[in-house]
């Protein structure tokens, strides 16, 4: 390569741009490690003043005493009992629909246009705002009906469940070997039997770690509740009445000005971030066990 | 029995099919009142009063649509960010032990995210970010957008947290999307001398273009949805001013902070309307998002 008068030379020319290209590479590598950190330093602030605020409220009394009126002491036991209540009814409206309609889609449907339609309209349930379950179960049940009440809030948190436990098991099953199936059908096995012994046998633990999913989800959501159940200043247990939830209570008592329905609200939400990363974990370890069999 | 599985799983099927097509044609019906009375003005107005039963919905969608923006400009480098980290530079001890600390963040309840940028965020926000941008920017073009008291409270404040939310989320969907790249590829581009930027910007988001579009849009869509970690910060005022650091309202903040304190049914019709608005906007992000990721799978 000769080295003309008014060009450097090509090797001149490679080293700055190879110098051009390491530092962009450089600059690129840095960048990650800094989002990296951000991300890092995001969540150890929210976990530390979860924490550390919630930790200084927690005492027996939480669980024993009901939600208090301003400027007096108090608990959440109310809130517990009422989120409890509407959690599990949630997913007791949940649960068999989504994994039916799972078993639809894949058992059934096979692909063909049927379910294709169902799991796309799945797919529009599962990125519908939470607000608008409540607003929806507002003019539908409440409304009507002119009272808020717990079963009102169970359904709207049912409609956020079950597009996670239908996509849950459309998944799972979707895994499981065609030759299983057709050694059960050639064994004379009825569909039926070869769908409940073989397919859901073979994918439990993959649709029951759905379902916590589906839970884990909706026992932190406000919104779809704000309209349904509202809240309520006593302990009740009566489903066809307004209800206390803790994500309305800590909605409610952090907003407001007393320090000490701030506090209940910082131990609220320690104990439902608690519960909330609890069921992750729980399903990240029966994940763990699908694997490893 | 056959038969009975068969019905019972179609049927239930056709609750979940049935179940959007009603939120569809509940949320028109409720706030059908609103639309007879205002009519596509309801699109135009920009005020929403409660006392003399004017409403709009300019206002409360400017503020979700320019929210949502600021979240996605603060969210998209920091998550590709992250996944590129975790998936081509972290060491593979640390790898399973990032991905699970993101997918933690993921899982943290959106009243947590409010509760911490009210209490934790703002004041520190205000101290730190919004006084020295004001500082800077008042004597430039952009001294509009930083005007007003800083107060840790308004868009920008929701945006960024917008942003914390859904950050993880995407960090997921584009870890997944990035390690579908076939190895071959990124080896052979390895091998031609390209460093590890070039690789990432050159052969691994040229060859997944279509689905991380669709990822980013869905991480847009959850930020459009999303309510209480808003609610918490943005102020709740229906102003429509050019300032960020002004407390504003989005269309869930609206619902979430008035819905129970509306007496008129008129008022209920335009904020069902609000809801109504906000759903059609999301389906439409979906149907897009879906479109993208379809092209190349």
């Amino acid at each position: 390569m000769m080295p003309s008068a008014s060009n450097p030379p090509l090797s001149l020319i490679s080293r700055r741009l190879h110098k051009k290209r390491r530092a962009v590479d450089h600059m690129a590598t840095a960048f990650t490690w800094l989002a990296t950190f951000i991300v890092l330093g995001l969540l150890t602030s929210i976990l530390w003043q979860v924490v550390g605020q919630g930790i200084k409220g927690f005492s027996l009394l939480l669980f024993t005493q009901d939600t208090p009126g301003p400027g007096s002491a108090g608990g959440l036991r109310n809130a517990i009992a009422g989120s409890l209540i509407m959690v599990i009814g949630a997913t007791f409206i949940a649960t068999p629909l989504g994994v039916l309609t799972g078993i639809f889609i894949v058992e059934y449907g096979k692909n063909n246009r049927w379910a294709q339609a169902v799991r796309s309209a799945n797919d529009l349930l599962l990125s519908t705002p939470s607000i608008v379950a409540g607003l929806v179960v507002y003019t539908l049940i409440v409304a009507p009906l002119h009272h808020f009440a717990a079963w009102a809030g169970s359904i709207a948190l049912s409609m956020l469940a079950i597009p996670v436990i239908v996509r849950a098991t459309d998944n799972m099953l979707s895994l499981v070997p065609q030759a299983l199936r057709e050694a059960a059908i050639a064994l004379g096995a009825p569909y039926w039997k070869m769908i409940v012994y073989i397919s859901l046998r073979s994918a439990r633990t993959g649709i029951f770690t759905g379902i916590i999913l589906a839970v884990a989800r909706i026992t932190g959501e406000t919104a779809p509740l704000l309209f349904t159940a509202l809240n309520n200043q006593f302990f009740s247990l009566d489903i066809n009445q307004p209800i206390a939830n803790l994500p309305v209570v800590i909605f409610q008592f952090a907003m407001s000005p007393f320090p000490e329905w701030q506090q209940l609200a910082w131990s609220g939400a320690l104990l439902i971030t608690a519960l909330v990363l609890g069921l992750s974990l729980l399903t990240r370890a029966l994940l763990r066990l699908t694997e490893r069999l | 029995m056959n038969c009975f599985i068969k019905s019972l799983c179609a049927s239930s099927a056709f609750i979940v099919v049935a179940l959007l097509i009603s939120i569809i044609s509940i949320l028109a019906y409720g706030s059908w009142p609103a639309w007879k009375h205002f009519g596509f003005d309801f699109l135009k107005q920009s005020t929403w009063n409660p006392v003399t039963l004017v409403f709009g919905a300019v206002a409360p969608l400017w503020g979700t649509l320019v929210s949502s923006c600021i979240a996605m400009i603060i969210a998209v480098p920091l998550s590709f960010g992250l996944a590129l980290f975790i998936e081509e530079q972290a060491p593979a001890w640390l790898r399973p032990l990032l991905a699970s600390l993101s997918e933690l963040m993921a899982g943290i309840p959106s009243i947590i995210y409010g509760m911490w940028g009210l209490f934790s965020f703002a004041p520190l926000f205000a101290d730190y970010v919004q006084a020295p941008l004001q500082k800077y920017l008042t004597n430039t073009p952009l001294a509009p957008l930083v005007a007003g008291s800083v107060s840790g409270i308004g868009l920008l404040t929701a945006g960024f947290i917008l942003a914390f939310m859904i950050l993880p989320f995407m960090t997921a969907m584009i870890r997944d999307i990035l390690t579908s790249v076939p190895p071959l590829l990124k080896e052979s581009a390895y091998g031609l001398g390209a460093t590890r930027w070039e690789v990432f910007s050159k052969v691994m988001v040229p060859s997944t273009r279509a689905p991380l579009m669709g990822a980013l849009l869905l991480g847009l869509g959850r930020a459009l949805g999303e309510t209480m970690a808003v609610t918490f910060v943005i102020g709740n005022a229906y102003t429509l001013s050019p300032s960020l650091f002004d407390a504003s309202n989005t269309i869930t903040s609206a619902l979430a902070n008035e819905f129970n304190e509306a007496q008129e049914s008129l008022h209920l019709a335009s904020l069902t309307a609000l809801g109504l608005l906000l759903f059609a906007i999301t389906l439409i992000i979906l149907f897009i998002s879906k479109r993208w990721t379809r092209a190349i799978a």
